[in-house]
C-alpha cells in the first residue's frame, strides 16, 4: 500500500509544464527512428569506407560469374563451370528437398510418438519419455554430428554392408535399385549398384552428409512435435472421450475420429513454427560438409569474398521462406478453425 | 514369507504389470530393452578400454572398434574437452570460472533471491568470471580469447547472451506493444527479421561482416563478435517471451496504475514490469535452456566451446573415428545441465498453474 500520510501524492509529471500527449508521442517517435536511421548510416558509412579502402567491389556482379568448384549430385544439374547464382539456387533446392522430408517423416514419427507418451501400456509410455527428454536436452548440432560419425565409421565400399539384396550401405553412403523407365515393353526396369573402384556404380544413392541430415533433423523435431501432440490431446476434453466410448467406439477409432481432429486445433499453430525451425535448423548442414544452401554461400564468399551480399542474400531467402511458409499455416490454420466452428 | 508375499503383490501392482496388455507388453519390449541394454554395457562397460598401453598408441582401441567402447580418448583428452586450449598449467582458472557459472544458476533458483540481489549476481558473478578467464589482473597471467575453450566458453557465451540480452528484450516487448505506431513497426521489425534468419547466418554475419562494419585499425576479438552476434539473437527471443508475460497481466493493473496518476514509465517499471518478470521465469529458464544448447553453433566460427573442443579431439589422427565415445561424453554433460534446469523449470510451472502468480514470488505479496 501507497501509504499518503508520508509522502506526495504520486503525481509524476505534475509540475511540469503541460505538453499534450499528442506532441509528445511524435516527439518520441522521431527520436526512435532518428536515433536507428543515424546507427544504420553510420554503419553503412563505415562500411563504403571500408570496402574502397580494401579496394572491395560492390554489387550482385558476382553472381554472373563461373563458380569453380562442383557440388555432390542433386536434383539439378550442376558443373564447375556453371554460375554463382546456379549453385546458390541448388544450395535452396538442396535445403528445402532435406527440410520437406524431414517435416513429413517427422510429423509421422511425432504423431506417433505423442500418442505412445500418453499410451496405457506403461512401458510404451517409458520409452518414449525416455526418448523425448534425451532428444531435447541435447544440442541439435551434436546429435548431427553423431549420426555424421556414425556414418562415416561404417565398412569401405569393398566390405560394405547388405542388409536387403541389392542395397549397400558403407561409408560413401546408401545405394540401393531404382526404377528406370524405358520406351519399350516392359517399360520399367531396374538398375542395381555395382561395385565398381572405390564406389557404387548404378542405382541411386543418399550420401551420408543428406543421410545424417535427415536422421539428425527428423528425430530431433519429431520429439519436440510428439510434445505438442501431446499436449493437444490433453486438451481435449474428457467428456468428448467418454462419450465416444459410451457410443462403442473402439480405443483407436476414438483417437482417429473424436480426439485428433479436437486436438488439431492446439497442435497446429506450435507444430507451424517446428516446421520453420526445421528449416532454419537444416542451415547446421553447414557443419557436415551437405551443400545446403548456407554451406554454397559460404564457399561462395570465401572465393569472392563478397561477404555482404552473400551473407544479405542466404539471410533474405531463409527469410522469405520463413514468412511464406507462416503464410501457408496460417492459412490453413484459419480453415481449420473455420471448419472446427461450423460443426462445433 | 511374508516379505515375499508383499514383494509379489507389489509387482503385481507396479504400473507395467497393471493388468494384461500392460504385461505382455512388458514382457516382450523389456526383454528386447534388456538385450539392448546387455549389449552397450557389454560396449561401454565390459569391453571397454580406459586407457593407452605406456607408448601412447590407440591401437588397442582401433582392435576393439565396434565390441569395445575407447573412453582412453575421454581419459586421455578430458582436460581438453572441458577446457580447450587454456594453459595447461592455469586450467584452475576455467574451472573456477565453471563453479562460479554454476554458482549463478544455483543461486538463481533460491526464490527468496528473487529480487535486486539477483540481479546484482548476474552482472557481478559473469564479471568475475570474465576476469579470472582473462586475468592480467591480481598477479594473473594474460590469456587471450583465443585460448579459451570448453566448458566455460559454453556457459560463458550462453550467460553472458541471456543477461546482455535481457534490457535489450525488455525494450523491444515494451515497443512491440507501444502506441506509438513508429516505435511499434520497429521493434515488430527487427523481431520477425531475426526470428526468421537461422542463428548461424548471424554467426557468420558476425564473423566476416562484422569487420566491415567498424572503421580501420580497430580489431574486435572474435569472442566478442560472436557474443555480439547471440546477444542480437537471443534478445529477440526473450522479447516475445516477455511479450507474452505483458499480454498475461490483468488489464486492471494498468488501469489501476492510471488511476493513481501513475504516467507511462513509472507504472511500467513499478507496476507492470515486476509481474511480467515474475509470470514469465519458467519461459525464460525454457529459452535460456534452448539457448544454451544452441551457443554450440559457434563451432562454424571456428570457437571452440564444449562440442567444438570435442569435435578438435577427433581431428587428431590419433583419435580419428572414435566420434561415437567422444560425442556421447560431452552429450552426457549438456544433457545433465539441461535436465536438471528443465526438471526445475517444470517444477515452477506446476507453481504457477496450481496458485496463480503469487508463489512464485520469494515473498508474500
Amino acid at each position: 500500500m501507497i501509504s499518503t500520510s508520508r509522502r506526495p501524492p504520486l503525481v509524476f509529471g505534475a509540475n511540469t509544464p503541460s505538453i499534450s500527449p499528442r506532441t509528445r508521442a511524435i516527439a518520441w517517435q522521431i527520436l526512435a527512428i532518428a536515433v536507428v536511421a543515424a546507427i544504420v548510416a553510420a554503419v553503412a558509412f563505415q562500411t563504403v569506407t571500408n570496402l574502397r579502402a580494401r579496394g572491395i567491389a560492390s554489387g550482385f556482379d558476382f553472381l554472373g560469374r563461373a563458380a569453380g568448384f562442383e557440388i555432390a549430385r542433386g536434383p539439378i544439374e550442376f558443373s564447375s563451370r556453371d554460375t554463382y547464382a546456379r549453385a546458390l539456387v541448388v544450395g535452396l533446392v538442396n535445403t528445402l528437398r532435406v527440410s520437406l522430408l524431414a517435416i513429413g517423416l517427422a510429423t509421422t514419427f511425432g504423431v506417433a510418438l505423442g500418442v505412445a507418451r500418453l499410451s496405457h501400456v506403461w512401458v510404451v509410455s517409458a520409452i518414449a519419455r525416455t526418448y523425448v527428454e534425451v532428444m531435447r536436452n541435447t544440442p541439435l548440432l551434436l546429435q548431427l554430428l553423431f549420426w555424421y560419425s556414425l556414418a562415416q565409421a561404417l565398412p569401405a565400399p569393398r566390405d560394405a554392408l547388405n542388409p536387403l539384396p541389392g542395397v549397400f550401405l558403407c561409408f560413401r553412403g546408401l545405394f540401393f535399385p531404382s526404377p528406370i523407365w524405358q520406351a519399350d515393353y516392359p517399360w520399367i526396369a531396374i538398375d542395381h549398384p555395382v561395385l565398381a573402384g572405390f564406389g557404387f556404380q548404378g542405382g541411386a544413392s543418399v550420401s551420408p552428409e543428406f543421410a545424417a541430415l535427415l536422421v539428425g533433423l527428423t528425430t530431433y523435431t519429431a520429439a519436440l512435435i510428439g510434445e505438442i501432440v501431446r499436449g493437444g490431446i490433453l486438451a481435449v476434453d474428457k467428456g468428448q472421450r467418454e462419450a465416444a466410448a459410451a457410443l462403442g467406439l473402439s480405443r483407436i477409432r476414438i483417437l482417429r475420429l473424436v480426439v485428433l481432429p479436437q486436438a488439431l486445433r492446439v497442435i497446429i499453430p506450435p507444430t507451424a513454427s517446428q516446421y520453420l525451425n526445421v528449416v532454419k535448423n537444416s542451415s547446421l548442414a553447414v557443419a557436415i560438409g551437405y551443400p545446403d544452401l548456407l554451406s554454397i554461400t559460404n564457399t561462395t564468399l570465401n572465393q569472392t569474398g563478397q561477404a555482404i551480399e552473400a551473407i544479405a542474400l542466404a539471410m533474405a531467402v531463409y527469410l522469405l521462406v520463413s514468412l511464406s511458409l507462416s503464410l501457408a499455416m496460417n492459412t490453413y490454420n484459419a480453415a481449420i478453425l473455420r471448419r472446427g466452428g461450423r460443426t462445433t | 514369507m511374508r516379505a515375499m508375499t508383499q514383494l509379489v503383490a507389489s509387482v503385481r501392482h507396479a504400473p507395467m504389470f497393471r493388468d494384461r496388455p500392460n504385461a505382455i507388453a512388458t514382457a516382450i519390449l523389456g526383454a528386447a530393452i534388456a538385450y539392448a541394454a546387455f549389449r552397450f554395457v557389454e560396449w561401454g562397460l565390459v569391453n571397454a578400454i580406459w586407457s593407452l598401453p605406456q607408448d601412447g598408441s590407440s591401437e588397442a582401441c582401433r582392435v576393439a572398434r565396434g565390441d569395445g567402447a575407447c573412453w582412453a580418448v575421454i581419459t586421455e583428452r578430458f582436460r581438453f574437452i572441458l577446457f580447450g586450449a587454456y594453459p595447461f598449467d592455469q586450467q584452475w582458472r576455467p574451472a573456477v570460472a565453471c563453479l562460479l557459472f554454476v554458482g549463478l544458476y544455483a543461486a538463481s533458483a533460491v526464490r527468496t533471491l528473487w529480487d535486486w540481489r539477483l540481479l546484482l549476481l548476474w552482472i557481478l558473478l559473469p564479471t568475475a568470471a570474465v576476469t579470472v578467464l582473462r586475468g592480467n589482473v591480481f598477479g594473473l597471467s594474460d590469456v587471450p580469447t583465443e585460448f579459451w575453450g570448453g566448458l566455460p566458453l559454453t556457459f560463458l557465451l550462453s550467460t553472458i547472451g541471456f543477461a546482455a540480452a535481457f534490457p535489450f528484450a525488455i525494450g523491444l516487448a515494451l515497443g512491440r506493444r507501444s502506441e506509438l505506431p513508429a516505435v511499434r513497426a520497429l521493434c515488430i521489425t527487427y523481431i520477425e527479421l531475426v526470428r526468421g534468419v537461422p542463428l548461424v547466418t548471424f554467426l557468420f554475419m558476425a564473423a566476416m561482416m562484422f569487420p566491415l562494419f567498424v572503421p580501420q585499425g580497430l580489431t574486435v576479438d572474435k569472442l566478442l563478435r560472436a557474443q555480439v552476434a547471440i546477444v542480437m539473437f537471443v534478445a529477440a527471443y526473450v522479447a516475445e517471451v516477455l511479450r507474452g508475460g505483458l499480454q498475461a497481466i490483468p488489464t486492471g493493473q494498468y488501469e489501476a496504475a492510471a488511476s493513481l496518476g501513475l504516467p507511462y514509465w513509472p507504472s511500467t517499471i513499478l507496476i507492470v514490469l515486476p509481474q511480467v518478470l515474475r509470470v514469465s521465469i519458467p519461459s525464460l529458464v525454457n529459452t535460456f535452456v534452448s539457448f544454451f544448447k544452441d551457443t554450440s553453433l559457434v563451432i562454424v566460427i571456428g570457437l571452440f566451446d564444449l562440442l567444438g573442443a570435442g569435435k578438435a579431439v577427433l581431428v587428431d589422427a590419433k583419435w580419428v573415428g572414435f566420434g561415437a565415445e567422444v560425442y556421447l561424453f560431452v552429450a552426457f554433460i549438456y544433457f545433465a545441465f539441461c535436465w536438471g534446469v528443465s526438471q526445475y523449470s517444470q517444477h515452477l510451472e506446476r507453481l504457477v498453474s496450481t496458485d496463480g502468480r503469487h508463489r512464485l514470488s520469494g515473498k508474500t505479496i
